[in-house]
């Protein structure tokens, strides 16, 4: 579990590279580190559902990325603020 | 090569975010009433999510699984009913033979 | 079967519904009764919020704690829906939604999401360089000064936008107030004005 406030790393991985995949982690946000702010709530694991698979419930995190960790060529203040499931989140 | 132009090569088709393809199109942002059809399909996706007969992520993933050119090609709705198809024929509610039949009737 | 999901959608719509409906999976009733309820939802019933919002320290409470609860107080049905989420804008912050990955939108608030919402353009431009977007595209400037936000909607809340109340609108009530908010406002791409 990961607390508000928590430094994460989106784990850099490509699992639609490897066979069929239905991911909610945008791929801008691979392997970038951002900001815990806080915990939604748990839901059923859409990477299981989207193949009618009996989904576990997993821990969503809303997570704040600086922008210009992303695309570092824009104004630096500017964030960006995304669901990110746990399984994706890694201490950096 | 930069970490975003690395990231972006292994992009997906419909993971749009930041995609520099289309950082310089112009957004339509002139109101486009929904179509007749448009309605029916987004109602029948409803029904279906809520008779649990199929999940918005299994339509997601159906949309997904689209190639690229058709993708881009086909309107909202022409891939939701593309993935709400291969959805029902992927679980047997419908089968192919049926699918084929009915639409020579029409 | 490829060949069969290439089939003109008109032609797949009409053939998939038959068949639908000939072995008792779905009724064109039901059909007929969630398109009703779809078309009732409009960008009206978001703004009603944001004027409650404005006015009554309370329900701004609770519309930035429960999204869900705080429609539901207005009488907008929220059963089924995913959980609404309010994101509120301040002098010195604005958000801006979008869903890069498909097209989630709180529509139990707001209605069918817009032509531009579903655009590859705007998924693309919105996370990337959004200044850029709405100065171009709604004349909408964000001061530098100002922090933009921009939420990728990715997973299973729907988020809006509760704005600023615009300056001008002193002593003005709800009904008045709900008429000047419209659905850009509530997205963020446009900010409401008198």
């Amino acid at each position: 579990m990961f607390a508000p406030g928590d430094r994460v790393r989106v784990k850099d991985a490509w699992p639609e590279h490897q066979g069929p995949a239905h991911i909610r982690t945008p791929y801008y946000v691979r392997g970038v580190e951002g900001e815990v702010v806080r915990h939604l709530g748990d839901f059923a694991n859409p990477e299981d559902l989207a193949f009618a698979r009996p989904a576990a419930k997993v821990p969503l995190y809303h997570v704040r990325f600086r922008k210009d960790r992303i695309w570092p060529e824009r104004k630096p203040d500017d964030e960006i603020l995304i669901e990110i499931f746990g399984h994706w989140l890694e201490r950096p | 090569m930069d970490k975003e132009a690395e990231r972006e090569a292994k992009r997906a088709t419909h993971d749009l975010g930041g995609a520099s393809k289309f950082m310089c199109e112009a957004v339509d942002v002139e109101p486009h009433e929904l179509t007749e059809f448009d309605r029916q399909v987004d109602a029948l996706r409803g029904v279906l999510g809520a008779k649990a007969v199929m999940t918005v992520d299994e339509l997601r993933r159906g949309i997904e699984a689209i190639p690229e050119a058709d993708y881009l090609r086909l309107s909202y709705y022409r891939r939701w009913i593309r993935s709400i198809t291969d959805n029902l024929l992927k679980h047997g509610v419908i089968t192919e033979a049926e699918l084929r039949a009915e639409l020579e009737k029409a | 079967m490829s060949d069969l999901l290439e089939t003109d959608g008109e032609r797949l719509l009409t053939a998939v519904r038959a068949l639908l409906q000939r072995k008792g999976v779905v009724t064109e009733e039901e059909i007929a009764e969630r398109r009703a309820a779809t078309d009732n939802a409009s960008p009206g019933q978001g703004a009603r919020m944001v004027a409650k919002a404005w006015l009554d320290p309370a329900y701004r409470e609770l519309m930035l704690s429960d999204g869900t609860k705080a429609a539901e107080a207005l009488g907008i049905p929220m059963r089924g829906m995913p959980p609404l989420g309010v994101l509120e804008n301040a002098p010195k912050l604005h958000h801006l939604v979008v869903c890069t990955l498909c097209s989630c939108y709180p529509r139990a608030v707001l209605g069918y999401p817009p032509f531009w919402y579903k655009s590859a353009a705007y998924r693309a431009r919105a996370v990337r360089d959004p200044r850029a977007l709405l100065a171009s595209e709604w004349k909408t400037v964000i001061p530098d000064d100002v922090t933009l936000r921009v939420v990728d909607s990715t997973a299973d809340y729907r988020w809006m936008v509760l704005p600023m109340r615009p300056a001008g609108t002193e002593g003005w009530d709800e009904a008045r107030l709900t008429a000047i908010v419209r659905e850009g406002d509530m997205i963020g791409v446009t900010i409401p004005s008198v």
